[in-house]
């Protein structure tokens, strides 16, 4: 099923949570939204599953208007963040709700039910946990028995809040390839809400970055990551160096110095300069564009994370490969490699 | 107390806490109770169960009781739905309804009976209007009910109102995206939710009603057989230097308290066990 949001406005007293969002989701697609907090992206979710109604707008779903039809007629398989559980029921009974208050006419029969609930619980490979109340479960099970209860109706599609927001760091890495495995098994569209960047692109087919009740840029997740299309995304994706630069007479400036790098489009004015860490080539002293002195090294995994200050004033952060060997009070060059320039200070 | 507690506890204290509960539970409550028991030995068995199997004893034990269950069965659900609207919506003068709840908490009950008493009287603001219809109210077991109810009904409200509060209303979203409709969201969600905290309730909102005097023997009319309550003809005993005869009444008031009371414990017990096991 596809799902679109037309020019959708969601206000929250002076608050605006959404501000004129437009989105189409294809069928079968996986696809993350992505913000910092109060960005608007659960609340977008939430409209989506009919738990919220927008100001003003549109929802369509295979298009057709969704609006007027509540979140019980709307067949969303919606997962929340803190599982919403129905603490005094076991597993079987919680995965069982959603075909046990069908309407009589349409209700399966108990054995029908259960086998239904039996084929959940294997999918979400629980069924050993059938007996157990939620209070008796792993922050991971509860999350996955909250995952085949909203499958139990046969959702058209499938809506899941921070689905890992409440999980530690080891299992979360986990529940993301088996969500993508599940989703490649079921195929239903499906839209997430994290905050966590590697969750949206490790995951995801295409990821919608959103601030501030807008949508910043919608792409794969190499299109966020290698071309950002606004500042914000640029800053929130990946590690960025910024540096304020001012671009006049087709040079860019940095503290009135001009810069030995191209314009690039930029338009004339106080800007930012984007870098990512790793896409900052560092040299010898008399080498590059921009100097300074190396302030802090620390060494983790494949790279060096070099701390250094420049003559210019702010200091930056790069990551450089380890067989360069840096030491506190080292004289640098630097070059950025790939950047980007966005109007604004 | 090393047999009762495990040699080092995480949580230090079981010792003196221990001890000093079983003081203070023998002082306040054991103690007086058992007096009450040995004092009930003076009659001899026979006695004993002439007392107690006597028609006004009967009717005395049936009236307060029976008549505290129906009261309790009511706060029960009218406390339900006072709690729902308090929690739930927001109306002007909530915070005002809210404080008012606690009035039946806090007034005199001998207040409380006489103004009752009033509103209720053939020639009362209440009284007149149902008396035109042919209800009377005051000085019959409806009007002990009325009192019963009125005394109860905080204690339904107070105990269920935190819980509801604390309801999680993503639960009710996860049941409505489901597909469940109002009344199943209601019937299988909120009131499994709230069972143990009802049950508390009711048997709260019950055990005062059947220790409920003040307010209940100004309105009842205390008619033996027919409006006299139990706690009454206690106090009549009492006044008529029948000491071992009010002691028979209170002893057996107490048991059939009791039992009620262990039983609603257990099925509250039972519920807590399937809400959250």
């Amino acid at each position: 099923m596809t799902i679109e949001a037309r020019g959708v406005v969601k206000s929250f007293g002076a608050f605006k949570a959404l501000d004129g969002v437009d989105l189409k989701v294809a069928n079968g697609e996986l696809l993350a939204l992505l913000g910092p907090s109060g960005s608007g992206k659960t609340t977008l979710l939430r409209i989506i599953a009919g738990l919220e109604w927008p100001d003003a707008g549109e929802i369509l779903f295979d298009g057709e208007n969704a609006l007027d039809r509540g979140a019980r007629e709307r067949h969303v398989g919606f997962v929340f963040q803190h599982y919403a559980l129905f603490r005094h029921m076991n597993v079987f009974e919680n995965v069982a709700f959603g075909l046990r208050v069908q309407p009589r006419r349409i209700r399966k029969t108990e054995a029908q039910i259960r086998a239904r609930v039996k084929e959940l619980l294997d999918l979400v490979q629980l069924d050993w946990l059938a007996d157990r109340y939620p209070s008796q479960l792993s922050g991971g099970q509860r999350q996955r028995i909250a995952l085949a209860r909203a499958l139990a109706i046969e959702p058209r599609i499938l809506l899941l809040d921070e689905p890992f927001g409440a999980l530690d760091a080891k299992v979360r890495k986990e529940l993301r390839q088996w969500l993508r495995t599940l989703h490649h098994s079921i195929n239903v569209t499906s839209i997430f809400v994290t905050h966590d960047q590697e969750e949206a692109l490790e995951v995801a087919h295409r990821v919608v970055v959103m601030d501030k009740g807008r949508i910043e840029q919608v792409g794969s997740p190499s299109d966020v990551y290698d071309s950002p299309a606004t500042a914000f995304v640029h800053g929130f994706i990946g590690e960025s160096i910024m540096l304020p630069v001012e671009v006049t007479g087709g040079a860019v400036h940095l503290n009135g110095r001009p810069l030995d790098i191209a314009v690039e489009g930029g338009a004339a004015g106080a800007s930012t300069l984007f870098v990512r860490r790793h896409d900052m080539l560092i040299g010898p002293a008399d080498s590059g564009t921009l100097h300074g002195a190396v302030t802090h090294v620390r060494s983790f995994g494949p790279v060096q994370r070099a701390e250094i200050a420049l003559t210019e004033g702010s200091t930056i952060e790069i990551d450089a490969p380890r067989d360069r060997e840096l030491r506190i009070g080292d004289r640098v060059g630097l070059k950025p490699r790939h950047y980007r320039i966005f109007a604004g200070g | 107390m090393s047999v009762l507690a495990p040699r080092r506890s995480t949580l230090p204290g079981f010792g003196l806490t221990m001890g000093l509960t079983l003081t203070w539970l023998s002082l306040i409550v054991l103690i007086p109770l058992a007096g009450l028991f040995v004092r009930s030995t003076d009659l001899s068995l026979a006695q004993f169960w002439d007392i107690v199997t006597s028609r006004r004893t009967l009717s005395a034990l049936k009236i307060s009781f029976g008549l505290s269950f129906a009261a309790a069965c009511v706060n029960l659900v009218m406390g339900t739905i006072v709690v729902w609207a308090l929690v739930r919506y927001r109306f002007p003068g909530r915070r005002l309804f809210d404080a008012i709840v606690d009035v039946p908490f806090a007034l005199p009950t001998a207040v409380a009976g006489v103004a009752l008493t009033a509103l209720f009287a053939q020639k009362g603001w209440l009284g007149a209007p149902l008396a035109a219809m042919g209800i009377k109210v005051a000085f019959t077991p409806l009007g002990i009910f009325i009192a019963m109810i009125f005394i109860g009904i905080p204690f339904v409200v107070r105990t269920v109102q935190p819980v509801l509060i604390d309801l999680d209303p993503e639960i009710e979203e996860a049941a409505a995206s489901l597909g469940a409709s109002r009344w199943h969201i209601v019937t299988k969600v909120i009131l499994p939710s709230l069972t143990p905290a009802l049950l508390t309730g009711f048997a709260l909102a019950f055990a005062r009603a059947v220790g409920e005097y003040g307010s209940v023997i100004f309105i009842a009319g205390n008619l033996p057989n027919v409006s006299e309550i139990a706690p009454l003809l206690i106090v009549i005993r009492l006044s008529e230097f029948r000491y071992a005869d009010a002691t028979a009444i209170a002893v057996v008031m107490l048991v059939v308290a009791f039992v009620i009371i262990f039983a609603v414990n257990r099925l509250q017990r039972w519920a807590q066990s399937q809400a959250s096991t």
